[in-house]
């Protein structure tokens, strides 16, 4: 009896002790299978002659070669630099600018929070479509303006191949802004109001507060909206897809985009695993200085 | 106990055989398709009851979105992992990529029981066989070079037909637009890019260039000043459309030309189906005219390829599918819900409007002249790595500011690339 229910104890106890590791054990292994696995994958498909079915002969860099030859993956890439850079400051600017006006007290602070916050509750391809609408010369905003009387007002940057990009930059914006603003609206909430208030007695003027104490202590949230944004512009898809279909011609293009058209529009497996591969890179090039500063940073508060 | 185990044996076996003779005795095809919406849904369900009417089991798998593109990918899991569908809705040379892969069954002897090598257009068969074999059936021909003009516009310039040369069709567009009329309406997405583009090389070329230039991809024909040429004429085409028409969807501008918007559409005979929605009469609402050639004649063939299955029912129903697909009764149910022709000659086209007779007389014409072509810009003459290529010069050059010489050059550079 006595030796039973010690082996039981002894069996509860390490179960237990393990019950963490077995209850994420089986997500565990999917996405080492379902993501890292695929991403293994798709490295090899890059480095294979696949067409139309994968296949695992072997071409070496010559999809890398015919991707870079491409110049279609040439506007991609400018596109991507264009898009991303443009999105990343803007949303910052004025996520940081929201969140500074949002923290002065104001009234009806909830509500305006919630009207800045809501466009994040919308899908990308909802975002794109109406910004489709509002932008199309012969619908929206210029059409408005004609028939209110100012005919000479011109708005055409959906439909110009030069601007067609900086479209999709407005509608991201609008998009992604609110969510930039909560998370500096947080981290201006948690800054210590007595070193403010210290800085007020010493009479410091409120720019100058803002400026030499508040947003340097708010510093690691910039980094961590930077890589969000960052992310979110190097995947960005479905607005793209919804606002301007890449057009015109393919002057809006984005590495996902073409990614799609190669992989599953034209047969071109081999590229498109390429592209995706370059994708890749970027991506990791933002995320892994970044985790490896704030694992650091972690090691060193413990 | 020996008893129960036998009578119960027994009983087991009678049951499997008579599962095994009932589904041998009900000929199944499961079809994958993109046929979801309109008058394209209404033309399967044709088929499918023809097919039921026929003692068959119909399996629909129908897969929307992208424009068969889901439907693709969805087929390609399928085939690898062993579990093809009997018939998939495939075109143009996309069947020869199957069929290299060795996906693709052999219907020969119902191809040989039916006639088929007498009553399908050559250059169509040619499509529809892998080395010889049939592996794959249509089930319509749309031409593609057409122009859809609306007469009362044209009357308001004093004309009365749609162009014959381009020549005229530019001296009419530059009247049109003097008269402050759209002279043609268009979607600037790069299908229909292309689709402008290659009536323009069938008309400026002659059916012999578009042979070298967008089926052979013979480099001396795509860096030809023949060449420059249609892209010049892909410059003036630019100047007659409206300042919106980016991302225009077809039937957008379709409605255009209905409506008085603009005067003419050059498209595909799908357009035919939303004038016809529209209660227009063609010759009298609305003018069908071919894109100016030489007895030129684009076609882009719908048709469903037939995949390697097992199981004599399975075996047995795509042959069945495949036998009523060819027949006279299907082609013509099918192509009046559709809006093209029977891709079998010979069937009465009595039930057919004007356009879809002048269709099927001016693709016998083209036979003879050796203008029946297949369409670049619908995948039917290149394959899909190959005519994207093209595809992205064309719209590059048609949404930008880039000469007839640049993009000649790219062109011979795109080309290039895709083909190794």
């Amino acid at each position: 009896m006595g030796a039973s229910s010690s082996t039981e104890s002894n069996l509860t106890a390490s179960i237990q002790r393990h019950l963490s590791k077995i209850v994420v054990a089986p997500s565990f292994a999917a996405s080492l299978f379902f993501v890292y696995g695929f991403i293994l994958w798709t490295g090899y498909m890059a480095f294979s002659k696949s067409r139309m079915l994968p296949v695992w002969d072997w071409a070496g860099l010559r999809q890398y070669e015919r991707l870079w030859q491409m110049e279609r993956w040439h506007v991609a890439i400018e596109n991507l630099l264009i898009f991303g850079g443009l999105f990343i400051v803007i949303c910052l600017f004025l996520g940081c600018l929201l969140a500074v006006l949002l923290d002065q007290r104001i009234r009806a602070e909830g509500v305006l929070r919630t009207i800045f916050l809501y466009p994040m509750a919308l899908s990308f391809i909802v975002t794109g479509t109406v910004w489709k609408w509002l932008l199309n010369p012969g619908l929206g905003l210029e059409s408005m303006m004609h028939d209110l009387g100012w005919t000479s007002f011109k708005f055409d940057w959906l439909v110009n191949s030069d601007m067609a990009i900086y479209t999709v930059v407005i509608a991201a914006v609008w998009q992604a802004s609110g969510f930039v603003m909560a998370m500096f609206l947080a981290a201006l909430r948690g800054v210590d109001q007595d070193i403010i208030r210290a800085a007020y007695m010493d009479g410091a003027s409120l720019p100058r507060i803002y400026f030499g104490i508040i947003i340097p202590s708010i510093r690691p949230v910039f980094l961590s909206a930077i890589v969000v944004l960052a992310h979110l512009a190097v995947k960005s898809f479905d607005l793209v897809i919804a606002l301007t279909g890449g057009g015109p011609g393919y002057s809006s293009d984005l590495p996902a985009t073409f990614m799609y058209t190669m992989a599953f529009q034209r047969n071109q497996l081999g590229v498109g695993a390429a592209s995706a591969m370059m994708m890749l890179a970027t991506v990791m090039a933002i995320i892994v200085p970044y985790l490896y500063s704030e694992l650091r940073g972690g090691k060193k508060n413990g | 106990m020996n008893l129960r185990k036998t009578i119960l044996a027994t009983g087991v076996a009678f049951s499997a055989l008579a599962t095994a003779s009932f589904a041998h005795a009900e000929p199944t095809a499961e079809v994958l398709h993109w046929w979801t919406s309109g008058g394209e849904a209404k033309a399967v369900a044709a088929l499918k009851e023809d097919f039921e009417a026929h003692g068959g089991k119909w399996v629909d798998s129908p897969v929307a979105g992208g424009g068969g593109d889901a439907a693709m990918t969805v087929l390609r899991s399928r085939v690898l992992s062993g579990d093809a569908p009997a018939a998939v809705q495939l075109k143009g040379p996309a069947i020869q990529d199957w069929a290299e892969q060795g996906a693709l069954a052999d219907l020969n002897d119902v191809a040989e029981a039916e006639g088929w090598d007498k009553v399908i257009p050559p250059a169509i068969q040619s499509v529809m066989k892998y080395e010889g074999d049939y592996v794959a059936v249509p089930v319509n021909i749309h031409r593609v070079d057409w122009i859809w003009a609306n007469p009362e516009l044209l009357a308001k310039v004093g004309a009365t037909e749609a162009p014959k040369t381009w020549d005229e069709f530019n001296a009419l567009a530059d009247k049109l637009k003097a008269a402050g009329i759209t002279p043609v309406a268009h979607g600037g997405q790069p299908w229909q890019d292309a689709t402008v583009f290659e009536t323009v090389v069938l008309g400026l070329g002659g059916p012999e260039f578009y042979q070298q230039a967008l089926v052979d991809l013979d480099e001396d024909a795509l860096k030809s000043d023949t060449m420059k040429a249609v892209f010049d004429q892909m410059r003036k085409i630019r100047g007659y459309v409206d300042a919106d028409f980016p991302g225009r969807d077809w039937n957008l501008a379709t409605a255009m030309v209905m409506n008085g918007d603009a005067a003419m559409q050059i498209m595909g005979d799908w357009a035919k189906g939303e004038f016809l929605a529209a209660g227009k009469v063609p010759g009298k609402d609305f003018i069908c005219s071919a894109t100016p050639s030489e007895h030129g004649y684009l076609f882009n063939v719908d048709s469903f390829a037939m995949f390697n299955v097992s199981g004599d029912d399975k075996v047995e129903g795509q042959k069945l599918l495949a036998e009523l697909i060819v027949g006279e009764k299907f082609q013509e149910t099918f192509n009046l819900l559709k809006g093209s022709i029977p891709a079998r000659l010979g069937v009465a086209l009595d039930k057919f409007d004007d356009c879809a007779k002048k269709s099927e007389a001016d693709l016998l014409a083209a036979q003879d002249a050796g203008g029946f072509l297949p369409s670049m810009a619908h995948g039917m003459a290149l394959r899909g790595h190959l005519s994207g290529a093209i595809v992205d010069v064309v719209t590059a050059h048609f949404n930008s500011e880039m000469s007839s010489d640049e993009a000649v050059e790219r062109l011979v550079e795109a080309v290039e690339l895709a083909k190794d």
